[in-house]
């Protein structure tokens, strides 16, 4: 071949399109200030930092199991089974702590093993035995809930001191008062946080889901990776089932159906993609704002309950939109 | 003279895929200090090889010692723990992640297990980058840039992790001249500190250029190693082929034909100040029936943007493009393929093939897009036109049921040549079509290509290889900075010299 050489050498004009990833995390926070500011002018009181405290407080453990998500999404992957985790956690300490008479501070890390460990089987699942991960995790949740009624089909309630008093006990802060599951639940956030942008793990969770052939030929470490991010989805999941347990102070089978689709929805609106390798966990905190203040904005309505719902679903179909819009310029 | 013991050493290696004996009995050695080519067919086991080395397939018998231990990856991450860094054929990295983060995934400095210090991470990314002259935003998704730039990305990459193999399966497909010597630069170092490189590519001269030894494949079976001194052009083709094919001399003549002749009809396609900003400034452009029209530039200079804005991949901000006498007003791919245009895309893994579906399926796809889904192609006329292209391609295996995901590179890329081929267009755009195509195919694509335009098919053949684009055009386009700046006709005065002065200098005297 001819040698050509260039004056200049190859300098290649920047593409400037590197902020794009920042869109609909950006979107997302606008959508939440406009309900805010919405919601303040047409109610009263509505404005008051108590009613935002309130939305972290009721919502804690949908952001913990959110959070967990994120990983789980980021991957590239899907986990179905974070509602009946969440349940069977609830059931586990309901029952261990009222029926079998053993200590909080044995049961809480207990049932956040069970949920690492069992979140690790179904990542080997998806990954050595190659099954999607919309089956294993689906398989996780039914065997998941059905635990939960072989323990008891009947809500357990649980009334060892512990648990009665630290859900009363509140962190002051100036004029208001902070639930402490509240502080739970954004420690969880920062070091989700921390685990995805400042160590190896979490970079390989992007990589993965932004090519897993490649970042196995990259050399990096991906049945590792696949394994431990559904470990962290499970403990997430367990962990919300705590927080669950001191919020009502109860265990059911019944609780938390459905749940993981909520946070599926918090998790996109918050800007992450389905299809994996972008997102960031301080979106999936917007998403769950999101979430909370549509709530909110319904109960001062005093509309019924299941108007959440419909709002939500209307708003993940316009993300979605968002992102497939985005998406497509891309290419 | 290389080291006495070789560093690495493949013995009897073996490997079977479902109905496809990809490799058999192959021996290999890999001496400190040299760089080795490995050389074959599109399909000889080349890649096949590479990948059993380090840890992406098992080989079903055979051993491989390095450096005076055998050793049996079982991942690629453990060939690179044992020193062997590998940038694989296709272009693997995250498309997602920043181009700092691409160079330094897996490795990044660390304080207590916490990755610490991103701005140094891409300082150092920038500092790397520059050994090759990029001079590239580190940060930007990986996505946001030109195959090219990607591979040398994957380069970089792969030459930074401190190793004591280095294994680059067609690394200079996509680059040009200029930046294949700055790899060459950045080989050659390394060869001197006694790293051992392991080098494929499918252009001649490149081999003779940088490869102190070479060994041949052929079907996946060794057919020798010899010294790159010791071993003339015609005897390597040859080998490789595995017939006294002259296909070097083929190549030489190909008839010209008068370009005042085609110029005389009106325009097949005309484009009038087509442009946009950021990618091409605006530009003319006529394209004659049954004339190859070619362009020539350096890499990023805009080559594939004026083919994507005439096609409408790209909306044009400004301009017309008329065919056949009609202005189109809006032009996306969509109405471009209406009018018989086909546009055979560079990067074959993002753009074209559908990796999951059988040969004859991605042949077809185009062909059965253009009919609407609604009227099938007759099954005995799709085998019959399928099998026609595979053998004039000779796409291997000649299997139509194969899955595209397991044939080799070279192969891949004819499938999609033939997929835009079978549309029988009027007029054909070709991004690179030669990219990764043995020296005999090559040959093959580039006669077809002329005997396609001599039936009245117009070509805008885009390529890298200067020789490639004089051989086949009639008249070659230049491009710099992004900005057409010169028409030359190709008549007996236009040397592949007076093109690089072209591009050198911006301006041509044009045509
Ligand atoms: N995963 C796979 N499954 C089935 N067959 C495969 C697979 N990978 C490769 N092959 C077959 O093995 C043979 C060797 O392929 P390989 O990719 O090693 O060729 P190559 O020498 O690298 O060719 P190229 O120059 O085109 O890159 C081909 O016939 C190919 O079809
Ligand atoms: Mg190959």
């Amino acid at each position: 071949m001819t040698t050509i050489t260039s004056p200049t050498g190859t300098r290649l004009a920047k593409v400037f399109n590197s902020r794009q990833r920042y869109v609909p995390i950006l979107a997302t926070a606008a959508v939440l200030l406009l309900m805010w500011i919405g919601g303040s002018i047409r109610y009263e009181n509505f404005a008051d930092l108590q009613v935002l405290l309130n939305v972290f407080k009721d919502n804690a453990f949908l952001l913990v199991l959110a959070v967990g998500m994120t990983f789980v999404i980021v991957s590239g992957g899907i986990d179905l089974s974070v509602g009946s985790m969440l349940a069977l956690s609830t059931m586990l300490c309901a029952w261990l702590i009222t029926e079998e008479g053993w200590s909080p501070g044995v049961v809480i890390p207990l049932v956040l093993v069970v949920g690492a460990v069992s979140g690790s089987a179904m990542g080997a699942i998806i990954h050595f035995f190659e099954v999607p991960p919309f089956i294993a995790t689906l398989a996780g949740m039914f065997l998941a809930r059905g635990l939960c009624y072989v323990i008891s089909t009947d809500s357990i309630r649980i009334s060892h001191p512990f648990f009665t008093e630290t859900a009363t006990q509140m962190v002051p802060l100036g004029d208001y008062r902070i639930d402490p599951s509240v502080v739970t639940s954004l420690i969880v956030v920062a070091l989700a946080f921390g685990v995805l942008h400042y160590t190896r793990f979490g970079r390989n969770v992007y990589a993965i889901g932004g090519n897993e052939q490649s970042a196995l030929l990259m050399g990096l470490p991906v049945a590792a990776t696949k394994v431990g991010v559904y470990a962290v989805s499970g403990l997430c999941a367990t962990g919300a089932g705590v927080l669950y347990t001191f919020y009502t102070g109860a265990g059911y089978s019944n609780t938390g159906i459905g749940m993981e689709l909520d946070a599926i929805a918090a998790v996109v609106i918050g800007g992450t993609l389905l299809t994996g390798g972008s997102g960031f966990v301080l979106g999936t905190v917007l998403g769950v704002l999101v979430f909370g203040v549509i709530q909110t904005i319904i109960q001062f309505q005093g509309l019924l309950s299941w108007w959440t719902r419909i709002a939500v679903g209307a708003l993940l179909l316009v993300f979605i939109v968002l992102q497939r819009v985005i998406g497509a310029r891309k290419t | 003279m290389p080291d006495p013991q070789p560093i690495l050493q493949m013995k009897g290696i073996t490997k079977e895929f479902p109905g496809v004996t990809a490799l058999a009995d192959v021996d290999f050695r890999l001496f400190p200090g040299e760089v080795h080519a490995l050389m074959g067919e599109n399909g000889a086991g080349k890649s096949t090889l590479i990948k059993v080395l380090t840890g992406v397939y098992q080989a079903e018998a055979g051993e491989a010692v390095l450096a005076g231990e055998r050793v049996h990856f079982s991942s690629p991450l453990k060939a690179q723990q044992a020193g062997v860094s590998t940038v694989y054929q296709e272009v693997n990295l995250c498309p997602n992640l920043s181009v700092a983060e691409n160079i330094f995934i897996g490795r990044e400095p660390r304080l207590f297990g916490l990755i610490n210090n991103y701005p140094e991470m891409r300082r150092r990314a920038r500092e790397l980058l520059a050994r090759v002259e990029l001079d590239i935003d580190v940060t930007a998704p990986l996505a946001s840039y030109s195959l090219a730039i990607q591979q040398l990305i994957a380069i970089v990459r792969a030459v930074d992790i401190s190793a004591k193999v280095v294994i680059l399966d067609e690394p200079t497909s996509s680059l040009d001249t200029g930046e294949v010597a700055q790899l060459f630069r950045v080989m050659r170092r390394l060869k001197e500190d006694g790293v051992a490189l392991l080098f494929v590519s499918h252009f001649l001269e490149q081999i003779y250029e940088i490869s102190d030894r070479m060994t041949i494949l052929r079907n996946g079976r060794l057919v020798g190693e010899w010294r790159t001194s010791e071993l003339s052009r015609i005897e390597l083709v040859s080998r490789m082929i595995g017939t006294e094919l002259s296909v070097l001399e083929a190549l030489e003549e190909q008839p010209k034909r008068e370009l005042a002749a085609l110029e005389r009809q009106e325009p097949f396609l005309q484009a009038a100040q087509v442009g946009k900003t950021g990618l091409v400034a605006p530009f003319d452009l006529a394209i004659h029936r049954g004339e190859v029209v070619g362009l020539a530039g350096l890499l990023g200079s805009g080559r594939t943007e004026v083919a994507r804005l005439i096609f409408g991949a790209d909306r044009a901000e400004s301009g017309t493009v008329t065919i056949d006498g009609t202005p189109l007003s809006v032009k996306t791919p969509r109405t471009a393929i209406g009018r018989n245009i086909a546009f055979c895309p560079e990067n074959r893994k993002t753009e074209g093939l559908v990796e999951d579906l059988t040969v004859r399926e991605n042949i077809i796809l185009a062909m059965q897009a253009a009919r609407g889904w609604l009227r099938p192609v007759p099954a005995r006329r799709r085998d019959e036109l399928v099998g026609k292209y595979i053998e004039a391609l000779s796409i291997r295996p000649a299997n139509p049921e194969a899955l595209v995901r397991n044939l080799s590179g070279g192969n891949q890329q004819k499938v999609l040549l033939a997929r835009w081929l079978i549309t029988q267009p009027k007029l054909l755009i070709l991004d690179e079509p030669t990219r990764g195509i043995d020296v005999g195919a090559k040959a093959e694509i580039q006669r077809l290509v002329v005997s396609l335009a001599e039936e009245g098919m117009s070509v805008l053949f885009i390529s890298a290889e200067l020789e490639e684009v004089l051989r086949l055009s009639h008249k070659v386009g230049v491009l710099r900075d992004r900005r057409l700046v010169a028409e030359l006709a190709n008549d007996e005065s236009l040397t592949a010299d007076r093109i690089m002065q072209t591009i050198a200098s911006g301006e041509g005297g044009a045509a």
